[in-house]
């Protein structure tokens, strides 16, 4: 990256008091936002989207990145914390007379969650690449199928009215001990674990490192705050079905991994960010009211021909920008890299060497 | 015959036509990943879109059966090897992850481009008379005969071609082999693009097969079939040509026999648990080779 060299950006990266600062004020707005109604609805529900994909997303990075393993169950993951999240809500817990107790059933959620990621990485200890893919895509349809055929949870149909017990600091809050717990995780002894395992795992088992242990952890924490994501996805949209939770979203937040960049925090972030609001903006009457500012002259054919067509099209666009990116930035905009804000600050020396070098990661998966 | 063996002769035919759509598109996971490595999620869609060019040719070009299933076929495969000429090639030394991640959009993008162009699910009109049979009690349609017999000629077809001819040759040695075999004049990009039109011609059969069998056609059909179909792959032994045939019979007879003896919800229970079992116990499906790691 050019601007690496630039001293201003220089200066600015090694500032280590900005991060808690803007947690800080991020906090204050989380809790501002709302209750003066600073932004409109809208924005607050596309801000809440973005915070429950960058749950998503930091955490499969942990698995997909940085061990480097090619999960496709994290939607799974996610409907089992959304459904045990809900169940509780709806016919476990007071609720209604404690709205308080909404966080207990997020981390049931993402408890439960993580009992089933401890199932997805028994497989892994014996079948690697392609194969354990295609265990993890087999676990997911497993788990649709599962809660299709249960009546008790409204089988296909799903479990309508939720309460919106979901709200901007709650997002916030989970989001931020997303990053946090990850980033620790991955800086941490196990952390490094999880980097030899991608790098290669017989030699790192040689070097003493417990795969199995590393494994159950990384799998544990990646697929305990899927389910915490599901928990607040669930009292978001206030509807859950087995649909919502199939490949198409597994698909969504691996697109914002590897958007993003592998194994790198700040990458996910931008990629979840990128990928949701851009989603939003192409949106007609959004697009629209973001052009507004032209000219007649120029907005009313741009309305005619373009922006009235977007409904249907910017699924089309989204995706050909996925391929452009990847066919320029094969790694993602941040791949293997990471503002030095998110490194600790032992580790700064070697995670420059670390970039440096950069090379031998090129087959995550390989043989 | 009694009542039970003729229910079951039912279900085996039909497990038969099922497993030939299967097999078709498997094929093409499977030569791809033979000779790249790589997981080519676009090739669902690369059968969907098959199936949104027989429905063209039939009901805007009014062909019969034989040019439509051509046509269809020529149109896939040109299809395929556009999207390996415009987006793998160029991704062809990047990281493994990069290629499959682009196939996914690529897939994403055929499927929301045919929807754009398609709102409405579209219907296959009857290219075939369809004769139906009755042979003591097992009724018999002529139409699943046709796909039946006509994907085995297929797949017959494209043994040959890979075990007995130049091309195939050439294509097995690159699978083995993608620095040396190219110096010994094998044309490296010819065979892959070569590989890809054959695998996306024979998904653009199945489409065509498909929409002759369930003629109700839309833009994400390609999803689940396609997903199915490279369970296949792997259930054989992805890699493996022979084994992709037999992956997509053994899939489709299980979800056949489990829709057939129990409640039909629980297909994808059954015949996933049972792939997650497979695999676990044979990682490297039924033909395929154990890969040694060298340390």
């Amino acid at each position: 990256m050019n601007t690496m060299r630039n001293p201003g950006w220089e200066w600015l990266m090694a500032q280590r008091w900005i991060l808690p600062a803007l947690l800080l004020i991020g906090f204050g707005l989380a809790f501002a936002i709302p209750e003066y109604n600073l932004l409109n609805k809208y924005v607050q529900l596309v801000m809440m989207y973005v915070g429950i994909n960058i749950i998503l997303t930091v955490s499969l990075n942990l698995v997909n990145g940085y061990m480097g393993e090619f999960s496709l169950a994290h939607a799974g993951f996610m409907a089992v914390g959304a459904y045990t999240a809900a169940l509780l809500t709806q016919k476990v817990l007071p609720i209604a007379d404690y709205p308080g107790l909404f966080p207990l059933a997020v981390l049931a959620g993402g408890l439960m969650a993580a009992l089933l990621g401890l199932i997805v990485a028994i497989p892994s200890f014996k079948v690697r690449g392609d194969y354990l893919a295609i265990i993890t895509l087999a676990f997911l349809m497993i788990v649709k199928s599962v809660i299709e055929n249960i009546d008790y949870i409204g089988g296909p149909r799903g479990i309508p009215g939720i309460k919106k017990l979901t709200t901007l600091p709650w997002v916030f809050f989970w989001t931020v001990a997303t990053i946090w717990v990850v980033r620790n995780f991955v800086y941490s002894k196990y952390g490094r674990g999880v980097l030899s395992i991608r790098e290669d795992e017989i030699a790192s088992d040689l070097m003493s490192v417990n795969t199995r242990r590393v494994k159950f952890l990384a799998f544990m924490v990646s697929s305990f705050f899927a389910g915490v994501a599901g928990a607040l996805f669930a009292h978001l949209l206030q509807f859950i079905s087995p649909r919502v939770f199939d490949i198409i979203k597994t698909t969504d937040v691996l697109i914002m991994v590897y958007l993003g960049g592998i194994a790198s925090i700040s990458g996910s972030i931008l990629g979840a960010v990128l990928y949701t609001v851009l989603l939003e903006v192409l949106r007609p009457s959004n697009f629209a009211a973001l052009v507004s500012w032209l000219p007649d002259v120029i907005f009313d054919p741009l309305n005619q021909y373009f922006i009235r067509h977007l409904g249907v099209w910017r699924m089309v666009i989204m995706p050909l920008a996925l391929v452009l990116v990847m066919l320029y930035w094969p790694r993602g905009i941040m791949g293997l890299r990471e503002f030095r804000w998110f490194v600790p600050k032992r580790d700064l020396d070697a995670h420059h060497r670390h970039v440096a070098h950069g090379g031998s990661h090129d087959a995550p998966h390989g043989h | 015959m009694s009542e039970g063996i003729i229910y079951w002769l039912q279900q085996t035919l039909n497990a038969l036509q099922l497993g030939s759509i299967y097999a078709l598109i498997a094929l093409g996971y499977t030569m791809v990943y033979g000779i790249l490595t790589m997981i080519n999620f676009a090739h669902g869609d690369v059968f969907m879109v098959g199936a949104f060019f027989c429905f063209l040719a039939a009901v805007y070009l009014g062909l019969p059966f034989v040019p439509t299933l051509l046509l269809t076929m020529l149109g896939a495969a040109l299809v395929g090897v556009m999207i390996e000429r415009l987006a793998y090639k160029p991704l062809r030394n990047a990281p493994r992850v990069s290629a499959i991640i682009t196939a996914l959009g690529v897939g994403i993008f055929l499927e929301n481009f045919t929807l754009a162009l398609a709102p409405y699910p579209k219907n296959i009109p009857a290219l075939l008379a369809n004769a139906t049979w009755n042979m003591g009690g097992v009724s018999i349609s002529s139409l699943q005969i046709i796909i039946i017999l006509l994907s085995l000629g297929l797949m017959f077809v494209l043994d040959y071609v890979v075990y007995r001819t130049p091309v195939g040759i050439a294509m097995r040695a690159i699978s083995w082999d993608k620095t040396y075999v190219p110096l010994m004049g094998v044309p490296l990009d010819l065979i892959i693009s070569v590989t890809f039109a054959i695998g996306a011609g024979l998904a653009g059969a199945a489409g065509t097969m498909y929409g002759l069998a369930y003629p109700v056609i839309d833009p994400y059909m390609g999803i689940m079939v396609g997903w199915k179909a490279f369970i296949s792959a792997v259930v054989g032994g992805i890699g493996n040509i022979r084994g992709a045939m037999i992956g997509a019979f053994i899939l489709g007879g299980v979800e056949i026999m489990v829709a057939a003896f129990f409640p039909s919800t629980y297909r994808d229970f059954v015949a996933f648990t049972l792939l997650m079992l497979l695999i676990v116990i044979r990682p490297y499906g039924i033909l395929g080779q154990p890969r040694t790691q060298k340390v």
